[in-house]
């Protein structure tokens, strides 16, 4: 085991898949000599050239529409987006062209690519780069979504993308590429199908993703000290959801707090919630509880950006209030 | 984990088996080492076009072609042809404009030309029967290609079957000329097949529906060619509307950038919809646009089959020898409506359409082989009997043609199923089965 960071995990991921299979190459902007913005892509450049390490133009469109069509043509591009923000330039592609294209040829065609993307608030970077919108791609069939939150799913949810003949939207919350982890040499490939027991519990289910799931053990942390034990659950594909473990859990628990930083309404905790409705009602000792970002565009300034975004201290308090 | 390393479904011509991909460096010196060809848009010189290639009407054609061909000067200092006066082989009468000797490319035979006729024409009549069966309920929509066939026929004529096209909704002809079976074509109109059957072996993308999408799609499938050093050109057939679209700015921008093998054929058939080419750009012709974006940009007459399949050799010869891509512009006409559901009488007038029947680009080609002795009343007997039997072998295929099943609607969402769309599925064989009992 040796420690390493969310970052060097993920760079390691496209690392091994480049060697492995030559129809693999990353695109997308500053990938290259700048080795990405959050730096994953750092000296893949120089180790695999840059017919294989691409810097784009600034045109979201048309890196992501280049990935679907050298995907239709067998290749297996890994296509880099700067964050979700900037994504939505590349809507089109995305939504009504790689999520359809399968169902559109009649099967003919199917569209191997997976996009990558930083997602998410915390970092000062204001309204325009900040938000979580894994939700809106979690709506769209035809789509996986990937939410790792780990450093051992971020060095092992890439290949098995890869390996997926369908489109892979991967999305790296911005927190996390500092945090650090134990990742072992030989770390196995993460089934992308299944959701996680992160800590498990008897009181309640706390259901979290991405860069929410350390809010959520946090608060787990701080519910323990109470006498409250909580299970974490991390959801990691967002498409499609593992319905199953979600409600294994809250059978277990009878309690289900929901912990997304996208905006609550019409959010995937709305859709996690109803199907803890649909599925566990009978096992609910509480209505199921929901801690979400502010419905506001999130804001620049730090005391008003924390104040924004989720926290251990409301998961805490939600919890308090379904016991009460 | 050796699964990535198999081919999925139909994609595609990559290679199949791990390992057997050299590295895109060692490919690319191979393909240089073994055909000598360095040329980039700056130097022509090794295998690029040729001067003077005998497919311009060079009386009227605009500035310099140059010593090079088509991208004559440097990267940066794209050449324009045919601006000033679209490029032309024969006069609206089918007589050659004369400017040239021979007035096509020597390398068409006459069995060519008696092909590209036939093509030409199996494709209106065929054009006209899908039109018939839409009104006749058969056919949910159907967009007509009627004044195209030139257009169409001459591009996929001068396209090798390794060559790969992306065609929009409106490409019948092409199709047709790519030896697509349009039974599979008329299917996915009528909703029995989506996307169009018998494409792939074609080396056809799926008809692409939304407007401008394949222009981005062919640029990154070129560059997949490019990293393989496979032996393809990539066509990505749009029109003048989706030259507006910021997706077309985008894919031809980066196609550019990466000098990737790939021909952008716009035919500007002068509607996008009800919108006039006028609304659509304050450019003086489409092939202008080129100049922007550093590659060659080429305006040819889409009515004269022989021009426009000479200017289409030239620009794929232009890129397989490395000179990156090509926009032309094929000026030509929609003579019917944008689709069924459309009604051009609200928005154009009589004298427009018959001032463009009088430049019909079948007539033209026809006057003109008749000419030369290629074509004569046998050749018509027998090409209206090629034409009426594809269209009834249309007909009686897609005729009350049986629906798909209703729970195949959950097949090609995800290559694996999904337990939420298994769950879907289940649920609607139930409701069917109350329904049938």
């Amino acid at each position: 085991m040796t420690t390493t960071t969310y970052r060097q995990a993920m760079r390691e991921a496209l690392r091994d898949a480049l060697r492995r299979d030559e129809r693999v190459f990353l695109m997308g902007e500053d990938v290259g000599r700048y080795g990405g913005c959050y730096a994953v892509s750092l000296g893949l450049l120089e180790e695999f050239g840059p017919q294989r390490i691409i810097d784009t133009p600034l045109s979201e469109s048309a890196f992501v529409g280049a990935g679907i069509g050298a995907a239709l043509g067998g290749m297996r591009p890994i296509v880099e987006i700067m964050t979700v923000n900037f994504s939505l330039l590349a809507l089109d592609q995305i939504v009504n062209n790689a999520a359809t294209l399968r169902h559109m040829s009649g099967g003919q065609f199917n569209v191997p690519l997976v996009i990558r993307m930083t997602t998410g608030a915390g970092r000062q970077l204001a309204a325009q780069h900040s938000h979580s919108l894994e939700g809106w791609y979690a709506h769209v069939p035809g789509l996986r979504i990937l939410a790792p939150a780990t450093v051992q799913d971020a060095r092992g949810m890439l290949w098995p993308a890869l390996c997926d003949p369908d489109p892979v939207l991967v999305f790296e919350h911005g927190l996390l590429y500092n945090a650090e982890g134990e990742l072992a040499a030989d770390a196995p490939v993460v089934d992308l199908t299944t959701a996680a027991v992160r800590r498990p519990g008897t009181d309640v289910t706390l259901l979290a993703y991405g860069g929410t799931l350390r809010t959520a053990l946090a608060a787990a942390d701080d519910l323990a000290g109470e006498g409250t034990s909580a299970e974490v659950l991390d959801l990691r594909s967002l498409r499609p959801l593992d319905t199953a473990t979600i409600v294994a859990s809250v059978q277990h628990t009878h309690r289900a707090v929901v912990v997304d930083e996208g905006w609550r309404s019409g959010s995937l905790s709305a859709e996690v919630s109803a199907r803890i409705t649909e599925e566990a009602f009978y096992d609910l000792d509480a209505p199921v509880a929901r801690v979400c970002a502010a419905e506001v565009p999130v804001p620049y300034a730090k005391h008003l950006e924390e104040a924004a975004l989720p926290s251990p201290g409301a998961v805490v308090e939600a919890v308090h209030h379904m016991a009460a | 984990m050796a699964e990535i390393s198999q081919r999925v479904g139909g994609n595609g011509a990559r290679s199949t088996e791990p390992g057997t991909v050299a590295h895109w460096g060692q490919r690319r010196g191979t393909l240089h080492d073994a055909d000598g060809l360095i040329a980039g848009p700056g130097d022509p010189s090794a295998g690029g076009p040729r001067p003077g290639d005998p497919c311009i009407d060079g009386g009227t054609q605009g500035p310099e072609v140059g010593a090079g061909g088509l991208g004559a000067g440097t990267g940066s200092n794209a050449a324009l042809r045919g601006v000033d006066q679209p490029l032309r082989v024969l006069s609206p009468d089918g007589s050659p404009t004369g400017a040239s000797d021979p007035p096509y490319p020597a390398l068409l035979g006459p069995e060519q030309h008696r092909q590209m006729l036939t093509d030409m024409i199996l494709t209106r009549r065929v054009d006209a029967e899908l039109v018939d069966l839409q009104r006749q309920g058969q056919l949910a929509l159907y967009a007509s290609c009627l004044g195209q066939e030139a257009a169409q026929v001459g591009v996929a004529a001068a396209m090798r079957a390794q060559d790969w096209l992306f065609p929009q909704y409106r490409e019948l002809g092409m199709l047709v000329a790519r030896g697509v079976d349009p039974v599979g074509v008329a299917m996915m109109w009528r909703g029995a097949y989506h996307g169009g059957r018998g494409l792939l072996e074609r080396h056809t993308s799926p008809i692409c529906i939304v407007v401008g999408a394949n222009a981005l799609h062919a640029a990154g499938f070129a560059l997949g060619v490019r990293l393989d050093a496979a032996d393809e050109v990539v066509v990505a057939s749009i029109g003048d509307g989706a030259l507006s679209e910021g997706d077309v700015h985008e894919a031809l921008n980066m196609a550019a950038v990466y000098e990737v093998p790939c021909l952008f054929v716009v035919q500007n058939n002068q509607w996008a919809i009800s919108v006039p080419g006028r609304v659509q750009t304050k450019s003086a012709t489409l092939a202008h646009k080129a100049v922007a974006y550093g590659i060659p940009g080429i305006r040819c007459d889409g009515n004269d089959v022989l021009a426009t399949y000479s200017v289409a050799s030239d620009a794929l010869r232009w890129i397989r020898a490395g000179g990156g891509p090509v926009l032309l512009e094929l000026l030509t006409y929609r003579r019917g409506a944008h689709t069924t559901a459309d009604d051009p009488t609200r928005y154009r007038g009589d004298a427009e359409l018959e001032r463009w029947a009088a430049l019909d680009p079948i007539d033209r080609y026809r006057r003109h082989l008749v000419a030369e002795g290629i074509w004569g009343e046998e050749e018509e007997r027998r090409a209206a009997s090629v034409a009426d039997e594809a269209a009834a072998h249309v007909r009686a295929e897609v005729c009350d043609a049986a629906d798909p099943s209703a729970t195949g609607l959950f097949d090609l969402v995800f290559t694996r199923p999904t337990k939420e769309l298994e769950r879907q599925r289940a649920q609607l064989e139930r409701e069917l089965a109350r329904r049938r009992s």
